[in-house]
């Protein structure tokens, strides 16, 4: 068994990244999924919002030499929605982002996230105002995100953050990469697939 | 109380609880494609793992394939490459290929459905989100990601926290002229494009009850597009009367026996679900999107929406959404030209989509400033729309007929929108940049709502053409 590593904690300056449903096209391009391996996709994250089509730099905050540096993404509603290409999360963990925190996030990118590894964590909606504001303010900031406590600290202030507690617990426990575990029960899973019907009447 | 398919087919396929709280659960059928499976298998060699359950994933390549020319090799080494990474894949694990020279080659979730792999009370996963699609046979079908798809190929289970249910009742008949696609996109502009999170829809009522199941396939394929990772309607008659005869189905006496099972796993009468939605099918009308997500849509006779009009929470994006579109706010829908039109998609590339478009184009001609073209889902699809002269009349009013593939909706293949051009597309999403141009704009509608905009030329209402 390999067990994968315990995320307790992250600390990191930020990258505010305002905006409602940011979807995966706009994280990493289609274009960009013509590849058979995950490696050389940090390049490509956000790609068509960054550079315009001769190369050079768009306004955006991962082109703002004060965010240099930054390793937790703040975001705002149903980031990561729509496919559920995992080259998106993959793109921003290789990029060097270590932790998201967010309002919401959609359903299969949030799995996505947890399965590679990268934590990301809920917030509420004005807190995620403020700690942007405060971010634009004081990029140099660093913020601490205790994932056992559910807090992430900044300047003088604590906020609450929210995982769901399977989640939470994968990260503390190192086991978010779950297949070894879910091998584990190799008897229940031939168990339940022999009293399954359709595995029966398929022709 | 009852309960529903969802909370059945869970159980049923609920290996055990996991330490963390979520559930590992047997995946039933597993399909995979050419973008999403390659680094999977790397992983599988590179933890020294074996593939428990080859006979229950099945393959097909679609995102990437040009729809001119399928000649190997690919024109594009890119898509080559992956081709070449599927076919040693699957060569090395067992694992069936449907490719080109299958005759069953198609959209994932195209030929699953039509080869009778998708079937009743099922577990469904694959790595792309339309996998919803499946529902439609009253299966829990998902979408995953990379990883999990080593899971499933190397333990056939899934770590899985179980999703809400949501009862979604679309009372009366629908109109002529109104499609599934207008259903749809008529629940996610209701419910917004995240109300779906961390639930699971099950559709019902009188106008789904009366639907066809490519319509339900329709209809379930953009269960994501309102955030709803898995969309379902429950099996009936019309469910049986389509799997007959299948390739994959059940034969002989072995149907009859699924039949009964399939009719125990639906939901019970007094089922319980944890929230309720009813909408009067009957007051549906042709929908159009004007921005860029599925959820910025609204009926063909009305106008572009005010952003003052709109919920607070929605005016950001709408502003986003009309600085990126170049739509005129408060201006009618109806009108707006066009300059691509294209048919087909996982949502809307099946026979009956082809029937439905073809019946618009008969006897009619693309307007000349348009570019139009027509992509069968599948190659069976494909098949059977020569057969029917389906491609001549597409051909004889000025569309494109092509080859089977995803084409123009994720634009992985050589079918791109140039510059900022405005397509008409009968795909699931106009996300910025979707079609394969940073700044191409994209407006969804049914297949016969974009047969009718190639011919006009602009946005227009279908029930003008029956």
């Amino acid at each position: 068994m390999i067990p994968s590593k315990q995320i307790k904690s992250v600390s990191g300056r930020p990258i505010p990244l305002p905006g409602n449903d940011l979807d995966t096209d706009r994280i990493i391009p289609a274009r960009y999924l013509k590849c058979v391996t995950f490696d050389d996709l940090g390049q490509y994250l956000f790609y068509d919002v960054r550079f315009n089509s001769d190369g050079s730099q768009k306004e955006h905050p991962l082109n703002n030499e004060k965010y240099k540096g930054g390793t937790i993404l703040i975001v705002n509603r149903n980031f990561g929605c729509g496919s559920s290409r995992e080259h998106a999360p993959q793109s921003i963990l290789r990029y060097g982002i270590k932790m998201i925190i967010g309002e919401s996030f959609a359903e299969i990118f949030a799995d996505n996230c947890t399965a590679i590894g990268l934590p990301i964590v809920i917030a509420h909606s004005g807190d995620i105002s403020n700690l942007m504001a405060f971010a634009q303010d004081d990029p140099a900031c660093e913020i601490k995100v205790d994932l056992e406590k559910q807090e992430a600290a900044y300047g003088d202030f604590t906020i609450q953050v929210n995982q769901p507690e399977s989640v939470k617990k994968a990260l503390l426990a190192g086991t978010w990469d779950s297949t070894h575990e879910l091998l584990s029960a190799k008897e229940q899973i031939e168990s339940v697939a022999k009293n399954l019907p359709y595995l029966q009447f398929r022709s | 109380m009852g309960t529903a398919l969802v909370d059945k087919v869970w159980d049923l396929h609920k290996v055990r609880r996991l330490p963390n709280g979520k559930d590992q659960v047997f995946i039933g059928l597993h399909l995979i494609h050419e973008v999403t499976s390659p680094q999977a298998f790397q992983m599988i060699r590179e933890e020294k793992l074996k593939v428990l359950f080859p006979k229950n994933t099945f393959a097909t390549v679609d995102h990437i394939v040009p729809t001119e020319d399928q000649s190997r090799p690919l024109k594009d080494p890119l898509a080559e490459e992956m081709l070449v990474a599927l076919e040693k894949n699957t060569k090395d694990f067992n694992i069936q290929f449907f490719n080109f020279a299958s005759s069953k080659q198609g959209i994932v979730h195209v030929i699953g459905p039509e080869l009778g792999l998708t079937q009743p009370g099922m577990t469904i996963a694959c790595g792309d989100s339309h996998t919803s699609t499946h529902g439609a046979f009253g299966a829990l079908a998902f979408g995953i990601g990379t990883t999990q798809i080593k899971d499933i190929l190397a333990t056939q289970t899934l770590a899985l926290s179980k999703p809400k249910s949501r009862r979604i009742n679309i009372t009366g008949k629908l109109n002529k002229g109104v499609y599934a696609k207008d259903v749809i996109l008529n629940i996610i502009r209701l419910l917004g494009v995240n109300g779906g999170i961390g639930f699971c829809y099950e559709y019902g009522g009188e106008a789904i009850d009366r639907m066809t199941m490519e319509e339900r396939m329709s209809l379930c394929n953009m269960s994501i597009e309102g955030g709803a990772r898995m969309g379902y309607v429950n099996p009936d008659d019309t469910t049986f009367e389509y799997l007959k005869g299948k390739e994959f189905s059940p034969k002989g006496e072995a149907f009859d026996t699924a039949v009964s099972w399939w009719k125990k796993i639906a939901s019970d009468k007094d089922a319980h679900y944890d929230h309720g939605v009813n909408i009067d099918g009957s007051k549906i009308e042709p929908m159009v999107t004007w921005g860029i997500n599925p959820g910025q849509a609204i009926n063909i006779n009305e106008n572009l929406p005010e952003v003052k009009s709109l919920n607070a929470s929605e005016r950001e994006t709408a502003e986003e959404a009309y600085k990126y579109m170049s739509l005129p706010a408060g201006k009618p829908v109806k009108g707006i030209p066009i300059n691509v039109a294209f048919i087909g998609s996982c949502t809307n590339g099946r026979i009956s989509d082809l029937r439905e478009a073809a019946k618009i184009a008969r006897g009619r001609k693309v307007s000349k400033k348009v570019k139009a073209l027509v992509v069968p889902g599948s190659q069976q699809v494909q098949k059977a729309a020569e057969k029917e002269g389906l491609d001549q009349i597409f051909r004889e009013a000025g569309f494109e007929w092509r080859q089977a593939g995803c084409s123009m909706c994720l634009a992985m293949n050589p079918d791109k929108l140039q510059g900022d051009q405005l397509c008409a597309s009968s795909s699931n999403r106009n996300f910025k940049g979707r079609q394969g141009s940073s700044t191409g704009r994209t407006m969804l509608m049914s297949p016969a709502m974009v047969a009718a905009a190639a011919i006009n030329g602009a946005v227009s209402d279908v029930r003008e053409f029956l």
